[in-house]
């Protein structure tokens, strides 16, 4: 294989799965973290 | 087990490149829950009976593992794949967790620091650096970007540990977080046995997610020549044995060394340190213990989004530019910090942010700069030999500052003018780094590897 490929997507789905499964608990990291981050500013 | 084999993750034709980071973060996510040990520190000492010291040697244990086995590991993590490599980090890390469960169980101290401190910790070596050559042959357009998404993921994986851990140890132990109510060891055994489970399952999605790109892979559109046109992109590949004997990767070594020694004299320090900068004549500080932990929750977050957010920016402005941004703005930064901090607690907050996204960017870009040096052929070994600057600025930084402070006085009548003489060295050390990185330039060609009909006569020699 030494042309250059596209990224063709074969699953979508999967793409969206792999990514909510790690961006799902980083948000809620965040939003728990920026809760603490108020009481600077409150 | 030949399905871990590297020759078994070969990418098929079609294959995503975009699947990549997340196995990379899910990994990174999991290991990034040693900067969240502070949750159950004070449970483990009140269980084992022990100084905070003593429970503090677990955590410096695990960072100390963590560079040694990520020096000494590199090259079979190259040669054996990412799959391979998540897969023993993931055994490694939760097997960590499990004998530290049985050393609070049976109040074994030693098993905790075997468990959580060395076993823990050459699982974190060996997963901080499993993705990083991957990462970077399936974005040779964007190195700085994909491995700052996985590396920031070391920053944002305390994030979640921490209010997860305060959750579950809640759970343990009812009245864990009430007033004056220190969670029971039991209580964080079964917390470690917990995260065990849970990252031995979130590390195994990346292990089994993860590919590497078959041979001559590129991305659509992509032009190598491109790549080759910035002066200190390298074509060619140096070995990591070959790149120990070259000054460029000492430069670099130094340039991280003294960033990451200027960021964690900051973060070891940031809660007691805002409240003493603002610290009144009778002895009050103007920010509260909740203004503190609000801080140091910002601080996180500056560290996290620094790593993404720089390394991406250098693969437009280059990585020597890039670090000398960290460095020479760095140290501009710490100067107005140490001299005029306290004259404004926005001013402080702001400078603090800033300072410590370098700090995170400085890590996260670490893995570009060696590629542009050094080609894909080692990096990962290479990077693995690098983060020894980690553990050696990891005890540089806070010796540094405690050793000023305790020059100055006691805690909690310590103020601004207390921490100018660390705050100033911390800007002495962030001009040699600035130095250092201005010194580097292209690797020379006798530690290039062999190209078919090119032979090198003989092994390099240490570059003087």
């Amino acid at each position: 294989m030494s042309s250059a490929q596209s990224s063709v997507t074969p699953s979508t789905g999967r793409l969206v799965i792999a990514w909510a499964l790690v961006g799902v608990p980083l948000a809620y990291g965040v939003y728990e973290t920026l809760t603490r981050v108020a009481a600077l500013f409150g | 087990m030949g399905w871990l084999d590297r020759e078994r993750t070969i990418a098929p034709p079609g294959f995503n490149r975009w699947l990549v980071p997340p196995a990379a973060l899910a990994v990174h996510l999991c290991i990034g829950q040693a900067y969240a040990t502070s949750v159950y520190k004070t449970a483990l000492v009140k269980h084992f009976g022990a100084s905070l010291t003593e429970i503090g040697v677990i955590f410096s244990v695990a960072i100390v593992m963590l560079g040694l086995s990520a020096a000494i590991m590199g090259t079979w993590v190259d040669k054996n794949g990412p799959r391979k490599a998540m897969f023993t980090s993931a055994a490694f890390w939760a097997s960590g967790f499990l004998i530290g469960s049985l050393g609070i169980f049976s109040h074994q101290l030693w098993l905790v620091y075997l468990g959580y401190g060395v076993v823990g910790g050459i699982g974190l070596g060996i997963g901080y650096i499993s993705p990083v050559s991957t990462l970077i042959k399936w974005f040779p357009d964007r190195p700085g970007l994909a491995t700052g998404m996985a590396i920031m993921g070391f920053g944002g994986g305390a994030l979640i540990a921490s209010p997860v851990s305060t959750a579950l140890l809640k759970m343990y132990d009812p009245n864990s977080g009430t007033k004056g109510w220190v969670a029971s060891g039991e209580s964080v055994g079964k917390l470690f046995l917990t995260l065990a489970v849970v990252y031995l399952a979130y590390m195994m999605f990346g292990a089994f997610t993860i590919k590497v790109p078959a041979e001559g892979w590129k991305p659509a559109g992509f032009d190598p020549a491109k790549v080759k046109a910035a002066s200190l992109v390298t074509t060619d590949n140096v070995s990591a044995r070959n790149a120990v004997k070259t000054r460029q990767f000492w430069l670099v070594w130094i340039a991280l060394f003294c960033n990451v020694t200027a960021g964690i004299g900051i973060l070891e320090q940031a809660a007691p340190m805002i409240q003493d900068f603002f610290r009144q004549p009778d002895g009050t500080s103007l920010a509260s213990a909740a203004v503190a932990a609000g801080f140091v929750g910002l601080l996180s977050i500056g560290n996290m989004s620094g790593r993404f957010a720089w390394s991406a920016t250098s693969d437009v402005t280059g990585r020597k530019r890039i670090y000398m941004v960290y460095l020479g703005v760095g140290a501009v930064l710490y100067t107005v910090l140490a001299l005029a901090g306290s004259t404004s607690t926005v001013l402080y907050v702001a400078l603090a942010f800033v300072i410590i996204s370098f700090y995170g960017g400085g890590f996260a870009t670490a893995p570009a700069y060696l590629r542009d040096l050094f080609g894909t052929f080692q990096v990962g070994a290479i990077h693995g030999r690098l983060l020894t600057a980690w553990s050696a600025a990891g005890i540089a930084g806070p010796l540094i500052v405690n050793a000023f402070l305790d020059a100055q006085g006691k805690p909690g009548a310590l103020n601004a003018a207390s921490y100018q003489p660390a705050l100033l060295t911390m800007v002495g050390l962030l001009v040699i780094g600035f130095v250092a990185n201005l010194l580097v330039t292209p690797v020379d060609a006798r530690f290039h590897e062999p190209r078919p009909g090119r032979v090198r006569s003989e092994e390099p020699a240490l570059e003087g």
